[in-house]
Formats: structure tokens, sequence, C-alpha cells
């Protein structure tokens, strides 16, 4: 099969697709993960004792089971039967192995990412929730409102890790033929038998990847970071306690000169 | 900062001693239990249209719980809330909720929302419970800053405040509501000293214009002129309740004389290792 031009240039342009699909396996799944998460997450926190009971069973179904099994069920016990069943009855034809790919890691990180947002959740004072209601927020008002806006924030460090453990599991979902980096990177070095150079490559591609993700995903902190407070707590932020004593000096004696404020 | 005690309005309702058949708020025979503990046992009381009440007693009481269960942020596990004669036990959540708008709750530790400048702490609650425009919300907080003080600082944010700033944020954003009643849980007890009577002189503003109050406090000094009534809790009970004239007096022997006087013994005595015993 001459799927390429055996010059490794078009190798290269080759693999360049497959970390395009890559990228669009991370996305995809992280965004589901977050979709399914965040309720659940909520539901741990604020939910009625059934409704947690069951999100535990998905979340420990989904972190019990290591992801290699967990994509060969899905494969041929969920999306195989699916795509059949399409074909037969619709004449639809889907991108099986990525469709299994992305639900799998997407589900699994959804039972991740709901731990992280629980912990978010959690590390804010209850008082916030009741503060809410307090003023006629409905519960879901308050959790939109007031929580999440709050959560997410304190949740971006972890999730950036959640983003870098995910792009690394993503390699295996090579295993169901998906042609991501790590399909297409055994491809050529079953074709130019090169083994290192090429492993070296997909080495380089996810470091890339990790450190691209990471450091947008840091950026996105500092833009949505709370004047004032560290996500961290006031600790590290002496300079924000500084503040407040500025201000005090300032009503007694109008006429001080304003100490600058840290940036 | 002075406080002006003396020209505190009288009460409103009574004045209005004539109309007294349906009080504004009505706690009737509250009961609830916190992780197995009887919490509030069998407890009652009712607020007319401008009338002030302090709830004082030892720690442990059952006085916050009470205020919550008033507010339903704890459902009480027995007895019921009436607002304007409407029950609250059997209401739907989004009821609650209009229950919850219109009764004022001022916390101990604040809760701002911390994401939030303080223009909009208040303005929030505006716009999305009661739907009005962004613009309209926010020229609304900021006249609410301004009635506590704190246009200036209506763009800095909780963490950028001092505590006794951040009270008075909060009490502008109950008020913003415009609450039939408010509830202050120990308003001024997180606050260093020095930051107590700018909240106080904020509520003193408050009981001036008429505003009906539930108030727990150990600031007894300064609340007795303001308020009608005082409110003892002990052990999920209420054990005294009566004018304050009356019930602070040391000749009375009252319960809630022994603890005045124990409060104002360690606030006044010189604090050595010694007599600490």
């Amino acid at each position: 099969m001459s799927i390429f031009d055996s010059s490794l240039i078009s190798a290269a342009f080759w693999i360049a697709k497959g970390t395009g699909l890559t990228v669009a396996l991370i996305v995809g799944a992280m965004f589901l993960g977050l979709i399914v998460g965040l309720p659940m997450a909520a539901i741990q926190v604020y939910g009625p004792r059934w409704a947690r009971f069951l999100v535990m069973v998905y979340v420990w179904f989904f972190r019990g089971i290591p992801i290699l099994v967990l994509l060969f069920l899905f494969y041929f016990g969920v999306f195989s039967p699916l795509e059949a069943w399409l074909t037969k009855f619709f004449g639809v034809r889907i991108n099986l192995p990525f469709l299994a790919s992305v639900t799998t890691l997407g589900l699994a990180s959804g039972a991740y990412q709901s731990q992280i947002f629980r912990g978010a959740m959690l590390s804010l004072h209850m008082g916030q929730y009741e503060a809410a209601l307090s003023l006629g927020f409905t519960r879901l008002g308050a959790l939109v409102n007031i929580i999440l806006p709050q959560a997410l924030r304190i949740a971006i460090p972890a999730w950036a890790n959640e983003y870098s453990i995910l792009l690394k599991d993503s390699a295996i979902a090579y295993v169901l033929g998906t042609l991501e980096i790590m399909s297409r990177i055994k491809l050529m070095v079953a074709t130019f038998h090169m083994h290192v150079p090429f492993y070296i490559l997909a080495g380089f591609i996810y470091y890339f990847l990790t450190w691209l993700g990471i450091k947008a995903l840091k950026k996105l902190e500092a833009k949505t970071r709370i004047p004032g407070l560290g996500s961290d707590g006031d600790a590290h932020f002496p300079e924000a306690n500084e503040e407040i004593g500025t201000d005090e000096r300032l009503e007694e004696n109008p006429n001080a000169k304003p100490v600058p404020k840290p940036a | 900062m002075s406080l002006e005690l003396n020209k505190v309005a009288p009460a409103v309702g009574a004045e209005s001693e004539t109309k007294r058949s349906q009080p504004l708020l009505e706690a009737n025979r509250i009961s609830k239990t916190l992780g197995g503990k009887l919490i509030l046992d069998d407890v009652s009381l009712s607020l007319d249209r401008g009338q002030r009440k302090i709830l004082i007693g030892p720690s442990g009481g059952g006085k916050s719980t009470l205020l919550k269960c008033i507010h339903f942020l704890n459902p009480p596990d027995k007895g019921d809330v009436f607002l304007d004669g409407k029950s609250a036990k059997d209401m739907s959540q989004s009821n609650i909720s209009a229950f919850r708008q219109e009764i004022g709750m001022i916390f101990q530790d604040f809760n701002l929302f911390d994401h939030l400048t303080a223009k909009d702490n208040v303005a929030i609650a505006l716009r999305k419970v009661k739907k009005q425009p962004k613009a309209a919300a926010r020229a609304r907080a900021m006249e609410e800053l301004d009635k506590v003080g704190l246009s200036d600082k209506a763009e800095l944010y909780p963490a950028q405040l001092s505590g006794g700033q951040k009270q008075r944020v909060s009490i502008a954003r109950a008020m913003a509501m415009e609450p039939k009643l408010m509830l202050l849980d120990e308003p001024t007890s997180a606050l260093d000293p020095e930051l107590i009577g700018e909240v106080l002189q904020v509520i003193a503003d408050l009981a001036q214009g008429g505003m009906t109050m539930l108030m727990v406090t150990h600031q007894l000094d300064f609340v007795k002129h303001l308020t009608d009534e005082i409110i003892f809790m002990e052990n999920g009970r209420i054990v005294e309740q009566g004018n304050p004239g009356v019930l602070l007096d040391a000749q009375s022997n009252s319960r809630t004389s022994l603890f005045c006087a124990k409060l104002t013994q360690l606030s006044s005595k010189k604090w050595t290792p010694g007599n600490f015993m």
C-alpha cells in the first residue's frame, strides 16, 4: 500500500497530519470530559445521596479499569455494533476508530475531571453558596453564577495536569487504528526500518504539544486571576495585604501620596 | 467615627400598636437536629414590622442555626416560618428562593463573592435574580455602596478590602434586594476592634431607617439602644426574653444580666495569666 510517497519529506507531512488528529482527539476528549465531569462534580458536592452514589459508581468504573481495556471494551462492545447498525439502517459510515477513541478517552477523563472540579468546589467556602441562596438565587443559579466562575479558576492548574496526562494517554489509541501520531510513527518505523529517529520524533511532538497546552493554560490562569487573590491563597502575595494598609492610611490622611500598587 | 446612638428613630412597630394582628415574621415551634444533636428545641419568636430584636447567649446555644432555619438555608426539622403570614414550609424550590429574597442575611465572615468587584457583588443578584439590565443594576449597586460609604471602593475585589469594608459591602448587597427584614449573624465578631465601629455605624443607620432586624451579637453596649427586645438563648431554647432595660438591670438577677456582666468583666479585666483562670 502506498499511503505515502517513500520520501522522508512527505512522511513528515503525513505525521503532521497525525498530529492534527491527536490534537482533535485531545480537544474532543477534554471537552467531553468537561461536559461529563462538571455536573458530576456539582452532584458530588451539592447533590442528593442517590445521585452521589451513581456518580461514585461511574468514577470508580473509569478509575479502576486501564485505558487500554476500556478502549477495546468500547470499541467492540459499543461502537462496532453501533456502526453495523448505522450502516445497515441508514447507510451512514462513521470514523469508527476515532469516534471510539474520543469517546472512551473523554468519558474516562470525565471521571478524573469530576474529581478536579469537586476539589475546586470543596475548596470554596460553603458560605459562598449560602450567601448566593440567601440573595434569592436558585440552587442552579448559585452554581452557575457564583460557584462555577470561582471553581473553574481554581481548577485550571489541575486541568492543565489532566491535559498533559490525557495527551500522552492518547498515544494508546493507536491500538484501535486511529491514525494519530503514534500509529503513523509505527507505520513509518515499519516502512523505513528506522526505530530510534522516529521514536525521538514522536517524543518531541508529544513534548511540544504538552509544552504548548500548559503554556496556554498558564496564560489563561494569569488572565483570569482575581486581583488580590493568589490562585493558591494570599500567602504568596503579600502585596495584596499591603494594599489594604495603603487604603486605610489614605482614609486618615487624604493628602498622603498613594503608594503605587504592585503590578 | 462617632456613633450617634441617641438619634435612632423609635421603632415603627411601636407606632402601629393597633394592627398587631399579623407579625411580619413568625417562627413557630422550630426544632432542628444536626449531627444527632438537638440544636434547636421548640423555639418560637416573632417580629413586627420595624421591630429590632437581639439574640444573645453562650456559643453553641443555637443562635446562628435559628437564623439559618428562619432563612430556610437550613430548613427546620419541625415547625414553620411565616413571612407576612405566608408559610415557608411547603413552598416549592422557586418559591423558597423568592421567600429568601425578601429576607436579607448578613454573615459573620461576610461571604462576599471573591471573583467579583464590590460593585458587582452588589449588582449580581439584581441582574440574575431580579433580572434587571446590567446598567440599571450597577447604578443601583453604586447607590447602595454610597450609603455604606464605599462608593470609592466599588472597583476593588474583596481580597483588596479590609474586614470592615467587606462587611459594609455585604450589607449593601443585602439591602439592594430591598428585603423586608434583615437577619444579622454576629456581623462584627470577625473584625479587628478598630474596624467594628464602621460596621456598627452602618447598622445604626439601617435601624434609623426603620429596618426590621433580628441580630445575633455580643456588642450589647452598642445595640441595647437600638433594640426593642433581648432574647437569651441557651441549649437550643429561649431562656429569657424581654425589654433590654429590664433584662440588663444588674438587680434583676436575670440570666441575661449575669451573662452580660461576665462579658463586660472579661473585656475590662487586665489580661494576666493569673486572673485568666
